[in-house]
């Protein structure tokens, strides 16, 4: 077995009997028990889980779906029953979720075999994964520096090989951020086209399910599994899933790929911008038509994803109030006593701070300056991509303004944190499918192209990507250290 | 100073639904703590709620009932607070965009009509409970109630009295289990009555401050509650004090309201449209089906109870206030055959009599009968057609309602009940008790005509009430003035 192992030629290899479910699962898991104790991408490993799974799958007495046999690490957000579901967080440290989040129930009808848990930002707060209460995930191209969050975990992970695939969620950019500063292939789809059930909410109106691979098309496999209405989440919407992977053509002839000028502004590292030129060029030489696109409220995104995101966020974190589940503080010596030491002690400094921000912009008096203006600017946001794509079938830019920064150095800076997100954010705002794509290095750090697409053209976003993909290797590339390995 | 009282009404309507509003968990009252609540009732992490969409058909039909305006677009909100008994630390409700507004139900107290506004009602889940008595120094959490529907109906401040707030409480009652939406068991919490209360200066354009009165749970009682919190609230204002507007808890055993909290601390709620749920979007064609399904409604059945059957306006008005008692009535008159004009008033008679007698001494209601439409209908077919007198009939009547026999019919063979008709038996009965009452009989010569009445009561009770007491007086004076 090697890295290079895509997952349809993985399946295809246990089908044939080459490779057994247990033998894949066994790599996997000496794999991040040899690597994981320098990345801490795992919150759980499910060793045991694991091989009963795969053995099943071998058994025959597992489903026999299109994943039948693969590995995958979930996000510790996506509740996974008998396994302790954290979110990353202290207040869910002693939660053992007692059922499948509907993305999990699906992968595993699928076939696929769940190795762990990945390390993420505490309830998906943040872009460095440095808010986890389990400790930082470290870049396994630079153990020094922050994979990006929140699904730090699941891309570190991935680019280090201990995984072929992982799921994420993205409210802001926490699939996209991440897949680009571990130069790993994440997607997000279209808002609802995963169920958010089981999916522990951050902001509900922004946070959606996706997955990392090593590459479009294995995230064309994982995806088609993942998606799919769900009658449990109300904002999934019932719409056929094609089949991503087999509509792959890699021809992207005629395409018009937009460039927002907004993204190529100041701002921009130098370096990630002439990674990304480079790959605007490639797709251009793949036959696609450039088109300078205006995404005039740009800057209106970051301000109104943070009255948004926290507004919500302060309501779905309501529930953790040490009465039922999850942390409690000892000895409480009334009902506020209970209710304030248990969140004071159970919630880490970023998620109080949003907290806070949320109740403040929801509260009386606010509530019109703040969160009703957001969902007016939110609107104008998401009426800037309808007019683009009016024109265009794609966008293409930077994901980040540069690429991945030492640990610690912009924990103190709250802001400047937030502003990491100015890209990805205004696509969570209007819900559109987004991805990133490797594109580059700049001093051994990844770099990765986004691509933005309109609602429910995964399809396309998907097509793009490997026909780039099929055009260069920035995708097989591998961290120093985490190399492939011999097959067994 | 002459007070006026000001008062209206909020009534958490509990909705008769199988399933809870946001899970599939049931809503059958009166299960193990816990036993009915789901992951989504406990609001465990990554949970998700989805309408149940018989609340919205039931909503809309109750906003067609009291004549409101159906939103075509309504939202479903979060509504902030902590309590164990909340397990979201939010509650579901609607705020700004309710699914019904602007309606009326119509009164009548001491013979006056009076329209009382509904400003609006909507659609909201509710939370636990929390058994504070059943543990030393801990309280007891059951989420059973957790998610169970509700309609909270909100009434304009359009009554001044306790009467009418009792009469607009019993309407609305009345109408929300004819709709079939709410099975009304006050006991049980099914419809709950928030009284808002206030007192001004007779004839001031200005609203006192108001108390907002709990824990009323019959009507009974909310009239007392009314009628103690503008006593209290008078003798506040004339001792020179001020109300303070608060929540206040009814206390039937003391008859008084007592302070539960200050709404100086009232919470910001932080309302906000919840993210997790689309807006409701109803359309004019499902507006439209639910209209043509209605049931008759109160008002209408009472006003066809006195053109059909000739029942006053009173009768009419009490057997319609429950739609099993009016559906029994409507099977009673029915079973007894003949004309409905002349059917109804015994059948009324009998149901608001006799019956429901019968009833209050075991405490049924009449949905649990031991008497069925049918039986009773047969006995009034059986004293109308003269085969028993009214007297025997009530006689046959217990008989049923203590279950011994399978109809009037099979009462009155088995008993030997049926009226003597043979002229020759009761003129036996009549000579004998002229023989055995000579005082009496010459009383009656003597010009005290009155005095028939106990000759006719002799014969009655030699014939051991078989006799038609008609034909015995016809025959008695016949004989009498023949003497």
């Amino acid at each position: 077995m090697t890295a290079e192992d895509g997952i349809r030629s993985l399946v295809a290899r246990r089908a044939a009997g080459e490779i057994s479910a247990a033998e894949i699962a066994a790599h996997y898991l000496e794999r991040i028990e040899r690597h994981d104790g320098d990345l801490n991408t795992l919150i759980s490993v499910c060793a045991e889980r694991a091989r009963a799974q795969a053995e099943a799958v071998d058994a025959g007495t597992a489903a026999d779906g299109p994943l039948a046999g693969l590995p995958l690490i979930h996000k510790d957000i996506f509740c996974t029953e008998g396994v302790n579901t954290s979110c990353g967080s202290r207040m869910l440290d002693n939660f053992i979720a007692p059922y499948d989040a509907t993305a999990v129930a699906r992968l595993a009808a699928a076939g696929a075999v769940t190795l762990g848990k990945a390390n993420m930002d505490e309830f998906a707060m943040g872009s460095s994964n440095e808010t986890s209460y389990y400790g930082p995930v470290r870049n396994p191209w630079n153990r020094d520096y922050v994979p990006g969050g929140s699904s730090g975990g699941s891309a570190a992970a991935v680019a280090a090989g201990l995984a072929p695939a992982a799921t994420g969620t993205d409210t802001g950019g926490s699939i996209r951020q991440p897949a680009a500063l571990c130069g790993v292939t994440g997607i997000k789809p279209t808002y609802g086209r995963v169920s958010r059930y089981g999916m522990i909410a951050f902001a509900s109106s922004l946070d959606q399910g996706g997955c990392f691979a090593r590459s479009a098309e294995d995230c064309a496999h994982v995806l088609g599994a993942m998606a799919g209405f769900d009658a449990r989440d109300s904002t999934c919407v019932e719409r056929d899933v094609p089949d991503y992977a087999a509509a792959l053509d890699g021809d992207i002839r005629g395409l018009r790929i937009g460039l927002p000028k907004q993204y190529f502004a100041d701002g921009l590292e130098a370096g990630s911008r002439a990674a990304i030129d480079r790959a605007i060029a490639e797709l251009e030489g793949l036959g696609a038509e450039l088109v300078e696109i205006d995404l005039p409220h740009t800057d209106l995104a970051v301000s109104t994803y943070y009255v948004i995101a926290p507004a919500e966020a302060s309501s779905n974190l309501a529930r953790y109030d040490g009465v039922r589940y999850g942390h409690r503080c000892a000895d409480p010596v009334d009902l506020d006593d209970l209710y304030s030491r248990s969140r004071a002690e159970g919630f880490g400094r970023e998620v109080q701070r949003r907290i806070m921000i949320g109740a403040y912009v929801l509260s009386a008096g606010y509530y019109d300056a703040y969160y009703v203006k957001a969902q007016q600017t939110r609107r104008l946001i998401a009426d800037d991509f309808t007019r683009a794509f009016a024109d265009v079938d794609l966008i293409a830019g930077p994901v980040t303004q540069a690429p991945a920064f030492r640990l610690g150095e912009k924990l103190d800076d709250p802001v400047s944190m937030y502003l990491n997100d100015v890209y990805t954010l205004p696509a969570s705002l209007a819900g559109l499918p987004g991805m990133s794509v490797p594109a580059g290095f700049v001093e051994g750090l990844p770099v990765g192209l986004q691509l933005l697409a309109p609602w429910f053209e995964e399809g396309r976003l998907l097509n793009a990507a490997h026909a780039f993909q099929q055009a260069t290797d920035w995708h097989t590339r591998r961290p120093p250290g985490y190399e492939s390995q011999e097959t067994p | 100073m002459n007070w006026e009282a000001v008062i209206g009404l909020e009534v958490h309507i509990q909705l008769a639904t199988q399933s809870k509003i946001f899970s599939t968990a049931p809503t059958a009252y009166g299960a193990a703590p816990n036993a009915q609540a789901s992951a989504v009732d406990i609001a465990l992490p990554g949970v998700l709620p989805v309408i149940n969409a018989g609340v919205i058909r039931m909503a809309t039909r109750f906003g067609l009932a009291i004549d409101a305006t159906i939103a075509p677009r309504s939202v479903f909100a979060r509504k902030h607070y902590f309590y164990p008994d909340l397990p979201k630390g939010y509650q579901i409700s609607q705020y700004e965009l309710p699914i019904v507004a602007g309606g009326h139900l119509d009164i009548t107290v001491a013979g006056r009509d009076k329209r009382v506004g509904i400003t609006r009602a909507h659609l909201e889940e509710d939370a636990g409970k929390s058994l504070h008595e059943a543990y030393d120094r801990e309280t007891g959490i059951d989420l059973n109630r957790a998610g169970t529907p509700l309609v909270e109906c909100v009434s304009e401040p359009d009554m001044t009295s306790a009467a009418e707030a009792a009469a607009y409480a019993r309407k609305l009652h009345s109408l929300v289990t004819y709709l079939g939406i709410c099975d009304g068991n006050m006991a049980e919490g099914s419809f709950r009555i928030d009284a808002n209360v206030s007192v001004r200066p007779a004839g001031s354009a200005e609203f006192g401050t108001r108390t907002e009165t709990k824990n009323v749970n019959s009507f009974r009682f909310l009239e007392k509650a009314i009628h103690f919190e503008i006593e209290r609230q008078i003798d506040v204002l004339e001792s020179g004090g001020t109300v303070v507007q608060e929540t206040r808890l009814y206390d039937p055993e003391a008859d008084e309201t007592r302070s539960m909290r200050s709404k100086e601390e009232a919470h910001d709620y932080r309302y906000f449209p919840d993210p997790d749920l689309l807006p409701v979007a109803i359309d004019a064609d499902f507006i439209e089906a639910e209209r043509a399904d209605l049931p008759e409604l109160p008002d209408a059945k009472r006003a066809r109870f006195v053109a059909d059957y000739g029942l006053g306006d009173d009768d009419a008005a009490s057997l319609t206030q429950s739609r099993v008692l009016a559906d029994y009535f409507e099977a009673t008159v029915a079973a007894a055959g003949g004309d409905a004009a002349s059917q109804g008033k015994p059948a009324a008679n009998w149901i608001m009599g006799d019956l429901s007698g019968a009833l209050n001494r075991e405490g049924r209601g009449v949905d649990a009968s031991p008497v069925s439409p049918s039986q009773l209908g047969g006995l009034i077919a059986r004293v109308a057609d003269g085969t028993i007198s009214g007297k025997i009939g009530k006689e046959v009547f217990e008989a049923l309602f203590a279950g011994e026999g399978e109809s009037a019919d099979a009462i009155i063979e088995a008993r030997g009940l049926r009226q003597i008709t043979d002229t020759g038996a009761i003129e036996g009965y009549v000579d004998q008790v002229i023989a055995d009452n000579p005082d009496q009989v010459q009383q009656y010569l003597d010009g005290k005509t009155k005095i028939v009445g106990y000759l006719v009561g002799q014969v009655m009770k030699a014939s051991q009430g078989k006799a038609n007491p008609k034909d015995v007086n016809r025959m008695l004076v016949a004989k009498l003035d023949a003497l």
